[in-house]
């Protein structure tokens, strides 16, 4: 079925709509994701909620869904926006197509875009508001809805997984599968617990260390939750990721602030002040701390984004509290800094024989 | 950290003529590394025996020496140069190997020479195979079960152990060579033998066989930060077995998912990490299919091949940026050189589909073998980009300026569906085309994929042109709605191939096509899926979406490429297509250049203002000059590719500025030719046109043997024969079959010289005479050829000047053009005139100093001689030294191809050696050979029946006057593998002499078919302490004997 792109800036594109959807348009914040790999990954990771995602690379399904690679449990994404969709998964892992996937959870796929004319749109204007409709006529743009979408992705109850050594609370902003794996994989004991719980419970949970997930949005939808954030980080050895690292931030009255139009793929370099080189790694960040609010804070930038010199990361110098903008645990992407948790799990255990020999 | 300060001079190795496995990706790489370095003001010394490089040119090095590529001429260079540095990783597996004797001989040692970039540890783990297996075992990353062995014995101990299918790599070879898979133990025995000899350490890995795998590469750098870094990954749509320079390739890998490909990605960084390398690295995966078990199958710690592919797949230069990591640079200090926004240490996103297919030389040498294996093959590739697959695969034939009229191989029509699947099972260069023509006759999916073990993603696309191509076919122009007309030139239908099934013209269906607005857009090749503004104007063509191109009002002036590498069209032409870009750039015009060859430096986007990557076909090419709305196009130095679209673009209205349609015909066509000669009282060689067999026995008979029989319109020498009489006629009318009306000239057994010259419609300028060492009928491509010429009379070359001259004021000709003479019984004639630059153009420039691309391009301007060049004079004085060109062979990679030379061309690149006598250029040229082969002073003469004939009694003695050995007795399946055999002279064309040929390429013993060849051998033989120069004290020489001659 021919359908629409409408950009917020005014600009359209046709393309062909290959799900049926039950709504008469679809709208969302048009966002767009350069790795050439990993759609399974994106659709499931709930960051991506409400936005509609834009695959750079042109040939998008070819290895269909497979059972293994779901970030969490269903697609966030909005809709999904392509050139080429592959009608059927090549792979001996593949159950569905991409179609089928997404289908199934009446998410729409527009294929037979120009997906690099949209890139350069937001890449000159910026993320923007799009919406998808049956027809060419743009109509009025709904307004942008302040909506906190944590609570969407966020647990409801506290969920145990694993019976490692290092007991580890996960705070779920909407976290990615991929880093409850890394945790499991170093033989922690994890903890899942809702974005909201509070200082007590967690401290009930008797944790050796804390993570403060990845989420969907902007961090200051949080405003409420920052004093909780702030007492427990103070108090355990913490490592945050991605809208963990800027409540970190928040938490400490450092500032946070808008990107352009985010940082979303598989190949964003960011040099490690101290191992002295550049790493790989994935993005999926609309938000970034701002550098100079840090300045009022005790922390130290540790990783610095190559191309534009963002904030990556940083550590505080004498709690340990290290947090990364970036995404450590891959999925999609590069895995080359899962050292991360390597990092963060010596500090836990440097921490915890403390405690014993205290 | 900042450059070295502790290097002054750097000495970089280069990989020598093209041979298959060794092209022009080296040239590629080296030009970046020279311009790299010299950007950071060191003193460049380059050896690199091969004329043909840009590379080589003066503008790169400050010292080039053309001198043989061998660790006693390496020594003798540095210990006269001194670098501080070497760099060896440019230089292909020549400049690795070089690097690695000049290290264990203590050369670098004795002269404080550093080596630069990847340390001597690195290069060793990654080319012994022992220490690397070791290593690999170490990181737990894993390689097939193997073994090295150096004798049979053992290899049949560990086949006994480990079972079929087993693969042969003998070590230290190029392109793979002489390795294979062995399926049962008679196959494996054979091929251990052949793997032993053709290793210079007498070493093969032998491995468990994965063939059926995906094949994975990945292009990786590493800086001395051990910050890492993929380029690209590549997935080859032939699985593992077929050697991946003989593979169709996609970039990026297809089939993979997110976990498989940084899986092998995770492994690629920690195995370039482990060996240490600074600079490129290719890494090669085997994976299974249907689990995530993978193997790594080779390391290639160097820019190679497939680097120069990633490249220009991905617009990260990474020779260029190796070259800076050598001299101690790290990826993020360095910029993008694409965007110019952000930094080299990155890893590129791509937003398109590349296709690579190998260019294979069996349209040459259809006697040969054409199965593809783990021995390289292809002479040459060709790569296609668009936003689908379809079209990529579709560009990516249309680029191969093969036999295949859009995806239809008419040769394959005529098999039957058995054969057609026997064909894909075995994989020949057809399989591609095979494969499509099973669809076409409804063969599904699974029997394929079954047969060929191609992943169902590629077999499925394949699958889809042959669903749209039949939908082609169900319409008509007059019927076809914009819709599918759209569709059809989205997924890659070319108009040519449309008018042919639609029975109409191309320009009908380009009009049809245009009127409904169906026209190309041009998207960019940015590094970065466009996440970033992209200063680099190198694009694509899709007929989907938006356009990109940049507006400019400058004057723009397009350059036509020559395609790819294949016999016949070379190297030089890339040489010439970039130096015309150099030229236009200086006359302040903005140059434009299409090509597809993603080995080559006419496709690095720094060279050209815009870059199309595009096929060179009528539509491609025209659709570029309307886009871009040209003023002028250049076709003279794109080789026979760019003159073949003369016509139709002439027809279009295109301004082609310096040669017409109606020239070229007049000199292609002979006929014509020989009225133009006859009307200006040239000599031509005399000879009749035959429409069929009783005419070409007629007139044979009339003309008088011996013939040369050739095509009426030439190219490359194809399809041209000398016969000795009727007898042999008959043969050859057995074995080939002639297209009709063929031509049939007295065949002359004189002298054969050559010109380039560059005319302005009026004057010429001629640098040299060029004058072949062996008797006309040895295609020039082939044969040895000495500048300036050594025994034309004075009378002879005024009459070459006075006939050039001649033809092009006849023609008005502007440009350059290439002129071949037969000098027979003191009786010049013309045999050949190419209004285009030619092979030996880049020889000449630079053996003369006289840059004849960029004067021609002046003129092809509008400039006229006097205002280009210093000289009045037609001829310029004989350069005071000599200067012997010499071909180089692939035909060991080729079996089944004789090397006897003759009319059609066989070699795939060439040397040249420049000296003070030709003794010592002759010495010099075959110097790698004569020091490889010790003691050898056996000269085998199979002459049997000629032995009366004065020229082989003179080479007898010859032979007994350079203290060498003749022998003719002794069995010569005994003698080929003696110590004390050094060369081979065979003459006949007969089936023994053949098989002794052949018998005697796989022994590498130097065989010589033309008496002129083995004694040009024979003169350089004692010629001991061969003298090192550069191109530049050459030079300094030639001007000082010149003042020297005014003064």
């Amino acid at each position: 079925m021919k359908a629409y792109l409408h950009l917020a800036n005014g600009k359209t594109f046709e393309g062909k709509l290959e799900t049926t959807i039950s709504d008469v348009e679809i709208n969302g914040e048009v966002v767009f994701f350069t790795g050439m790999t990993g759609y399974q990954e994106v659709l499931t990771d709930p960051s991506y909620k409400n936005q509609m995602i834009v695959f750079t690379y042109p040939l998008i399904g070819n290895y269909g869904i497979n059972a293994a690679d779901f970030e969490s449990k269903k697609p966030h994404v909005q809709a999904v926006i392509v050139y080429e969709a592959s009608a059927k998964g090549y792979h001996y892992q593949s159950q569905y197509s991409l179609k089928e996937y997404l289908q199934a959870w009446n998410i729409p796929l527009l294929t037979h875009i120009d997906t690099r004319a949209v890139v350069k749109q937001i890449r000159t204007e910026g993320a923007m508001q799009g919406k998808i409709s049956l027809t060419s006529e743009c109509g009025e743009f709904r307004k942008e809805q302040q909506v906190q979408l944590v609570k969407h992705v966020s647990t409801s109850q506290i969920e145990i997984y694993g019976d490692g050594s290092e007991h580890i609370v996960l705070v779920d902003f909407g976290y990615k599968k991929s880093i409850l794996q890394s945790l499991l994989e170093r033989k922690c004991k994890v903890t899942v617990v809702p974005y909201n719980t509070s200082f007590e419970t967690i401290q009930a949970l008797e944790p050796d260390g804390i993570l403060l997930s990845n989420g969907p949005g902007d961090p200051k939808q949080l405003s409420a939750q920052l004093p909780t954030i702030r007492k427990v980080i103070d108090h355990y050895p913490t490592l945050a990721i991605c809208l963990g690292h800027q409540l970190v931030a928040l938490a400490y009255g450092a500032d946070t602030e808008k990107l352009s139009f985010g940082h979303r793929g598989a190949n964003q370099p960011v040099y490690d002040s101290v191992k002295k080189k550049v790493f790989m790694t994935s993005q999926n960040h609309g938000y970034v701390v701002n550098k100079e609010s840090l300045a009022h804070t005790p922390f130290v930038i540790r990783f610095t984004n190559v191309n534009d010199q963002s904030v990556e990361g940083m550590f505080h110098p004498t709690k340990p509290i290290l947090s990364v903008q970036y995404h450590p645990e891959a999925h999609p992407g590069p895995n080359d800094t899962n050292s991360i948790f390597d990092e963060f799990l010596q500090t836990v255990k440097n921490v915890r024989r403390e405690k014993v020999y205290a | 950290m900042p450059k070295d300060q502790t290097l002054q001079s750097i000495l970089i190795i280069g990989s020598g003529p093209i041979v298959i496995g060794q092209a022009a990706e080296f040239d590629y790489s080296g030009t970046q590394a020279c311009l790299a370095l010299k950007e950071e003001g060191y003193r460049i010394i380059l050896v690199n025996n091969n004329p043909a490089t840009i590379m080589t040119d003066e503008v790169h090095a400050d010292a080039v020496y053309f001198e043989p590529l061998t660790v006693e001429s390496l020594e003798k260079i540095i210990a006269k140069e001194r670098p501080d540095g070497l760099l060896a990783t440019f230089g292909g597996q020549t400049g690795l190997n070089l690097a690695f004797q000049l290290h264990e001989k203590g050369v670098l040692k004795k002269y404080d020479v550093k080596l630069l970039g990847t340390p001597i540890e690195a290069i060793k783990k990654g080319e012994d195979r022992e220490a690397f297996r070791q290593l690999m075992y170490e990181l737990g990353e894993p390689v097939p079960e193997s073994e090295i062995i150096t004798n049979v014995e053992d290899a049949i101990a560990f086949a006994e152990k480990v079972g079929f299918p087993i693969i042969i790599r003998p070590a230290y070879t190029l392109g793979g060579s002489g390795g294979g898979i062995a399926a049962s133990m008679e196959e494996f025995v054979l091929l251990v033998e052949k793997g032993l000899a053709e290793s210079p350490i007498t070493q093969c890995l032998i491995e468990r066989s994965v063939a059926g795998y995906k094949e994975i590469e990945y292009e990786v750098m590493r800086d001395y930060t051990d910050t890492c870094i993929t380029v690209c990954n590549m997935e080859n749509v032939d699985p593992v077995g077929v050697h991946t320079g003989d593979s169709i390739v996609v970039a990026p890998s297809q089939t993979l998912t997110d976990e498989e490909y940084h899986m092998l990605r995770s492994a690629a960084v920690k195995i370039i990490s482990a060996l240490g390398i600074i600079g490129g690295c290719n890494i090669q995966f085997a994976l299974d299919p249907s689990s995530k078990n993978y193997y790594l199958i080779e390391v290639n710690p160097r820019v190679s091949r497939s680097s120069a592919l990633a490249s220009k797949a991905t617009g990260y230069p990474i020779a260029r940026i190796a070259a800076k990591l050598a001299v101690g640079y790290t990826l993020a200090e360095l910029l993008n050189p694409v965007t110019k926004n952000t930094y080299a240490s990155f890893e590129p996103a791509l937003d398109y589909v590349v296709v690579k297919f190998p260019r294979l030389p069996f349209d040459k040498f259809p006697y040969a073998n054409r199965q593809l294996g783990t021995q390289m093959k292809a002479t040459g590739e060709v790569m296609a980009i668009d936003r689908n697959i379809e079209r990529a695969f579709q560009k990516a034939v249309h680029s191969l300026e093969g036999e295949n009229v859009g995806l239809l191989l008419p040769s394959l029509q005529k098999m039957t569906t058995e054969e057609l699947k026997q064909l894909i099972t075995n994989a020949d260069d057809r399989r591609f085309f095979a494969i499509l023509e099973l669809f076409r006759r409804g063969e599904n999916i699974e029997t394929v994929q079954q047969l060929t073990k191609i992943d169902c993603f590629f077999l499925n696309s394949f699958q889809q042109l042959i669903v749209l191509e039949k939908k082609a076919m169900e319409t008509h122009l007059q019927d076809v709605d914009a819709n599918t007309l759209k569709m059809l030139k989205e997924k890659g239908f070319s108009d040519f191939f449309l008018a042919n099934v639609w029975n109409v013209k191309e320009s009908e269906v380009r009009k049809k096509r245009k009127a409904l607005g169906i026209v190309p857009s041009y998207k960019m090749v940015d590094t970065c899926a466009a996440e970033f503004h992209s200063e680099t104007d190198y694009y694509y063509s899709s007929y989907f979406g938006e356009n990109e191109l940049k507006e400019s009002n400058k004057q723009k002036v397009l350059i036509i490429g020559s395609g790819p590498i294949r016999i016949g069209q070379g190297i030089e032409f890339d040489y010439s297509s970039v130096h015309s870009v150099y030229a236009l750039q200086q006359e302040g015009y903005e140059t434009v250049l299409i090509n597809n060859n993603p080995e080559t430096v006419s496709t690095d986007f720094a060279v050209a203002n815009r870059l199309y990557f595009e096929p060179l076909t009528f539509e491609d090419v025209l659709n570029v000059i309307e886009a871009e709305q040209i003023d002028k196009v250049i076709v003279q130095f794109g080789g026979q590719t760019a003159i073949n679209l003369v016509k139709e673009l002439e027809e279009a209205g295109v301004n082609i500025i310096g040669v017409s349609h109606g020239v070229i015909d007049q000199l292609e066509d002979r006929e014509r030719f020989y009225q133009l000669l006859e009307e200006l009282n040239i000599p031509h060689v005399p000879g009749l046109m035959a429409d069929d067999e009783t005419q070409l026995f007629a007139k044979a008979r009339e003309i008088g043997f011996p013939i040369l029989l050739r095509p009426s319109y030439v190219i490359g020498g194809k399809g041209m024969f000398i016969v000795k009489n009727e007898e042999e006629l008959h043969g050859l009318l057995n074995e080939h079959s002639i297209t009709y009306p063929v031509l049939i000239d007295i065949y002359l057994q004189g002298k054969e010289a050559e010109v380039d010259l560059v005319a302005d419609g009026e004057n010429i300028f001629i640098p040299t005479i060029v004058e072949h060492v062996e008797k006309a009928g040895v295609h020039s491509g082939d044969s040895y050829a000495v500048l300036p010429a050594v025994s034309l009379t004075e009378d002879e070359k005024e009459q070459i000047v006075a006939y050039a001259r001649k033809i092009v004021r006849k023609l008005h000709f502007k440009g350059i053009m290439n002129i071949q003479y037969v000098i027979h019984n003191r009786v010049v004639y013309v045999l050949e005139v190419n209004p285009r630059a030619s092979r030996t153009v880049p020889i000449v420039s630079k053996t003369t100093g006289m840059p004849l691309v960029q004067i021609a391009t002046k003129l092809l301007l509008g400039k006229c001689l006097e205002d280009v060049v210093a000289t009045k004079n037609e001829l310029l004085a004989d350069v005071p030294y000599v200067v012997l060109k010499y071909p180089v062979f692939s035909t060991h990679k080729l079996p089944g191809v004789d090397s006897l030379v003759g009319p059609e061309m066989k070699s795939t690149g060439e040397g040249i050696s420049i000296a003070n006598t030709l003794e010592e250029a002759a010495a010099k040229t075959f110097h790698p050979y004569v020091s490889r082969k010790g003691e050898a002073n056996e000269i085998y003469l199979d002459i049997d029946g000629l032995e009366k004939i004065d020229e082989i009694k003179q080479l007898k003695n010859m032979i007994e006057e350079k203290q060498l050995i003749v022998v003719a007795e002794v069995p010569f399946e005994e003698w080929v593998k003696r110590n004390e055999a050094l060369a081979f002279f065979s003459l006949k064309k007969d089936e023994q002499s053949s098989t002794w040929r052949k018998l005697a390429l796989s022994q590498q013993i130097l065989t010589f078919t033309e008496l002129e060849t083995c004694q040009l051998f024979l003169k350089g033989i004692r010629c001991k302490d061969l003298s090192v120069s550069s191109i530049q004290q050459w030079l300094l020489f030639k001007q000082q004997t010149e003042k020297a001659v005014i003064l």
